[in-house]
């Protein structure tokens, strides 16, 4: 098992983000609200840096119970991540891709260890 | 500066920096050995809106000039050139849009061809075909006159002050001001001999302009005889009564990149253009390719039953529009099945060439042509710049290129 030192926990904070390479792989670490997800920085659609991009909230469509629309909203709960070449979108709490769940980022192990923060293959 | 969205958090990016941001395609071309296949992209796109200020002066008319260089001026109200509704960087989530004054370009050339040659490098093309961007539009400018100064004036920048520094890396196929038609007969007179120039471009974003017309016999005999390519480039036109009820980009989006090469692709095959021109070398760009299927089997259809609509046709529609060329872009990789279909009803092998569109939103890399797995190597190398190569008479720039040129039938000599 391939072990990579991303950072020090206490300079990663709610938001950060690091890329970081263990060999062929390719990782974007993110640190959301408190949470710390690692996935292959390698996009599903045509290979772009998935985790080099814009996180933005999950839009929405409300409806009415009468099914007329309320119009459109960001989400309060879910947050994207998005591949800058096309804007393919992503689930930050799964890795999988917004409009096709299938398809889902290979996500990486991290742990800590005393003040450091590893990802591993 | 940061990118930042009302409901997301805050990226820090100093500059945009196109090499980097492609690091990925660059590592992809690595991979498969690119450097020893000529790679010809034929659709690729630069911002000429940025660079007005450099165009207008090569406007011919005093009048039309001063009224373009004023409306331009700081405190200037009007746009000149026809602008159409869009979110191509779909709110800041494509970041090489609202990054891209960012980036910076150091060296001699003209900024278009540095920032041109870096994206070229990461993805391993060896040529690309430039156009305008917001020129798209010019079909829909109320004034033709107005029309054939603008494209006379981008026509003379790009052919005397960008192509010029690309070492030989650019061409194009020089926008037409199709609203009069003997403008676009003079320009092709004109413009036809100069290096760089591999064709004529129609946008096809013109409802009402019929291809068929008359008028427009000269001109296409004047690129027939010079052996240059006849290009129709789409585009979207959300405010086009057709797609007024289409309340998302991406509906008006997907079917106006469509719609507008469905329009003129139909009425070129029906009016038997074919018949009239069968050396003029025609390309259909950026409207993907699921249309293709869809417009073949409709026209065989129609025409098996209403042949006296089209008396100039010796063969199905069909037969026709295999005989003209197609960019792949954007490629609709959704199902592979549907897919090789298409490539087999258009003879992709011989008749379709790679394009990447960069650095629009939906552009593909040469990858989405390498990678399909039930394509043959020769079909790969004539996609991705062998059949290019062949109508653009574009030498190898290596020795390795030369072999496989030379193994597919390709070199140009
Ligand atoms: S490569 Fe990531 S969105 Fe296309």
């Amino acid at each position: 098992m391939a072990e990579q030192f991303v950072c020090k926990t206490a300079e990663f904070k709610d938001g950060d983000r690091r890329i970081v390479r263990i060999g062929q792989h390719e990782i974007g670490v993110f640190n959301h609200k408190g949470e710390i997800y690692a996935y292959s920085n390698y996009c599903l659609h045509q290979g772009g840096p998935a985790c080099e991009g814009l996180t933005i909230s999950a839009v929405e469509e409300h409806l009415n119970p009468d099914k007329t629309s309320k119009g459109l909203f960001f989400s309060d709960t879910q947050m994207n991540f998005v591949c800058p070449w096309h804007g393919m979108e992503y689930d930050m709490s799964t890795g999988e891709c917004v409009s096709d769940r299938k398809m889902k980022l290979r996500k990486y192990k991290v742990t800590k260890k005393g003040e450091d923060l590893y990802v591993s293959v | 500066m940061d990118l930042i969205a009302d409901r997301g958090r805050r990226v820090t990016v100093e500059e945009l920096n196109t090499t980097k941001l492609l690091a990925h395609a660059a590592e992809q071309a690595k991979q498969r050995k690119f450097e020893d296949m000529l790679i010809v992209d034929v659709d690729a796109h630069h911002y000429e809106s940025e660079h007005m200020e450099q165009i207008l002066p090569f406007m011919e008319n005093d009048v039309l000039k001063q009224l373009a260089m004023s409306g331009r001026a700081k405190g200037g109200r009007g746009a000149i050139m026809p602008q159409s509704v869009g979110y191509q960087d779909m709110g800041g989530r494509v970041t090489r849009y609202p990054l891209r004054s960012s980036e910076k370009t150091p060296g001699k050339e003209h900024r278009d061809v540095q920032i041109g040659h870096r994206w070229m490098d990461a993805m391993s093309v060896d040529y690309s075909c430039l156009f305008p961007t917001g020129m798209l539009s010019i079909g829909l400018h109320p004034q033709k006159e107005m029309e054939a100064e603008l494209c006379w004036a981008y026509n003379r920048w790009l052919t005397e002050k960008v192509m010029p520094e690309s070492g030989g890396r650019f061409f194009s196929m020089l926008c037409l001001p199709f609203s009069d038609p003997d403008a676009a007969y003079r320009q092709v007179c004109e413009f036809g001999h100069r290096k760089g120039v591999g064709g004529f471009m129609v946008t096809t974003v013109r409802p009402k302009v019929g291809v068929y017309e008359n008028a427009y016999m000269k001109t296409y005999r004047a690129i027939e005889e010079r052996g240059l390519v006849l290009s129709f480039h789409s585009g979207p036109a959300w405010g086009e009564s057709t797609f007024q009820s289409c309340n998302r980009f991406l509906s008006a989006h997907a079917l106006g990149f469509s719609w507008y090469n469905i329009l003129h692709c139909t009425n070129w095959v029906v009016n038997g253009m074919g018949e009239r021109f069968p050396k003029l070398p025609v390309m259909w760009i950026e409207a993907g390719l699921a249309w293709i299927p869809f417009v073949m089997q409709k026209l065989d259809h129609e025409y098996l039953l209403r042949p006296s609509e089209a008396p100039l046709l010796k063969k199905k529609p069909s037969d026709y529009m295999r005989d003209m060329f197609y960019s792949t872009q954007p490629m609709e990789v959704v199902d592979e099945v549907a897919l090789q279909d298409t490539f087999r009803q258009m003879n992709a092998e011989t008749q379709l060439l790679y394009a990447s569109d960069y650095p629009h939103w939906d552009f593909d890399l040469p990858s989405t042509i390498y990678d399909r797995p039930w394509l043959s190597e020769k079909a790969k190398h004539n996609i991705l710049g062998g059949t290019a190569a062949r109508l653009f008479k574009l030498p190898p720039r290596n020795e390795g290129q030369k072999k496989n040129l030379e193994r597919f039938g390709n070199l140009h000599t």
